[in-house]
């Protein structure tokens, strides 16, 4: 597969794989209301997800002529080596604030992503970001003000904050560091190098953080890369997700209702 | 029918009374997500937008454009999705956000409004009070979120402006 056809399956497979993990949520929300808010949001990511999926396969099937693969092949039947998603959104939910904090982190860099893509050279994607970003500005206002609620709530779910932090803290690095695919996108003009968006990034989710009266994170290198979600080295959550995800086409190849 | 003797303009005739399977007092030009209508050779092409990227209605929509077109005899329909330009609630007709008052869903602010943060809705669509709160941001579908008055203590739905 070619770098650029890559680049458009790590967008896709960051929002696949969050929008499933939102998707876990559904009908276990600790009110109605959010419960409705994070299935909402899943709907949103996953439908994103699904018009990069279509945007990757059509490109991979003029360039490797032979085979006609579909969005759902993509999605549904490759391995876990093959995902090129962030650790970030493979994360198990957690609590409440921990599920808050991953969709804050990954909201706020997704917008200023697109924000970058609608300039994109590849004009498909920059339609897709021109969709998209419209749900993302929306998904940061919803998370951002959780964030503030939480950490500048009571004791207890200041400390729940806290320990998101804390266990979220590993994967930020990967935000940043570029793969070879976000190379080949820049050099192309299709698309950014995500080191761009680091210091934007911090003092977005800084500030956040300062209303929410919660300690501001660094920069600094906290984690030992072994891992790396857009390499397809991934932390050992993403196989059992995929379990979960991909068993009816697994088990029943080409199933549909 | 004599499917030659159709127009185009008729053709969008037909095709505005495929409703919004969600809210089905809107059509689908009230939503402003019918793109565009091309006919020649016997050949409909047609392109719609969606609201939201995830929106389950898409596929409905698609289905009961076919079907409200077949059964006028044409069936020789393509149907096109389009992200871009990307739909907002600006395109929403001004037929369409007075049947969503009366239906009981607040209609959406402007496209500016969603920009600068002031995205909320002018009045309870109910008893028409200012007196409004936020309950949710996100609603019974992709497009709306929760409020409700606290003159007539009824809660309402919000189409959002996106």
């Amino acid at each position: 597969m070619d770098l650029h056809s890559n680049y458009i399956i790590h967008l896709a497979d960051n929002a696949l794989i969050l929008g499933h993990r939102n998707s876990e949520w559904t009908g276990h929300g600790p009110i109605l209301e959010q419960d409705i808010a994070l299935s909402n949001i899943a709907l949103d990511l996953i439908g994103q997800a699904r018009n990069f999926y279509q945007l990757a396969a059509s490109r991979i099937n003029e360039l490797e002529p032979g085979e006609i693969i579909t969005e759902d092949d993509l999605a549904y039947l490759r391995d876990g080596n093959e995902f090129r998603n962030f650790i970030l959104v493979e994360q198990p939910n957690g609590d409440w604030a921990k599920t808050i904090l991953r969709q804050f982190y990954f909201s706020s860099f997704q917008l200023m992503q697109f924000r970058e893509l609608l300039k994109s050279q590849n004009v498909e994607l920059a339609a897709i970001s021109e969709k998209s970003i419209k749900e993302t500005r929306y998904h940061v206002k919803w998370s951002s003000e959780w964030v503030i609620r939480l950490g500048d709530g009571t004791s207890e779910s200041h400390l729940r904050m806290l320990n998101a932090q804390q266990d979220l803290y590993p994967y930020i690095d990967e935000l940043f560091i570029p793969s070879d695919f976000d190379y080949e996108a820049e050099s192309s003009g299709a698309g950014i190098l995500p080191e761009k968006l680091k210091d934007e990034w911090f003092q977005r989710i800084n500030s956040t953080f300062e209303t929410a009266t919660l300690p501001m994170i660094s920069e600094e290198k906290k984690a030992m890369h072994i891992l790396s979600g857009k390499n397809g080295v991934h932390s050992e959550h993403l196989g059992f997700l995929l379990a979960e995800m991909q068993f009816l086409q697994r088990a029943y190849p080409g199933c549909a209702w | 029918m004599e499917v030659n003797n159709m127009n185009r303009e008729q053709i969008i005739e037909i095709l505005s009374e495929v409703k919004d399977p969600e809210i089905p007092v809107l059509t689908i030009s009230d939503l402003g997500i019918l793109r565009a209508v091309e006919y020649a050779d016997d050949l409909i092409q047609i392109q719609i937008t969606p609201t939201y990227s995830g929106c389950p209605a898409m596929e409905i929509i698609q289905e009961d454009i076919r079907a409200e077109l077949a059964k006028h005899g044409l069936n020789n329909v393509e149907i096109k999705q389009v992200l871009s330009p990307a739909w907002t609630s600006d395109w929403m007709s001004e037929t369409g956000k007075l049947k969503l008052e009366a239906y009981g869903i607040a209609a959406p602010a402007t496209h500016a409004c969603f920009l600068s943060g002031e995205d909320r809705p002018k009045s309870c669509p109910l008893c028409h009070s200012e007196n409004i709160e936020m309950i949710s941001r996100f609603g019974s579908t992709s497009c709306k979120a929760l409020y409700r008055c606290l003159d007539c203590r009824e809660p309402f739905d919000y189409f959002k402006c996106h």
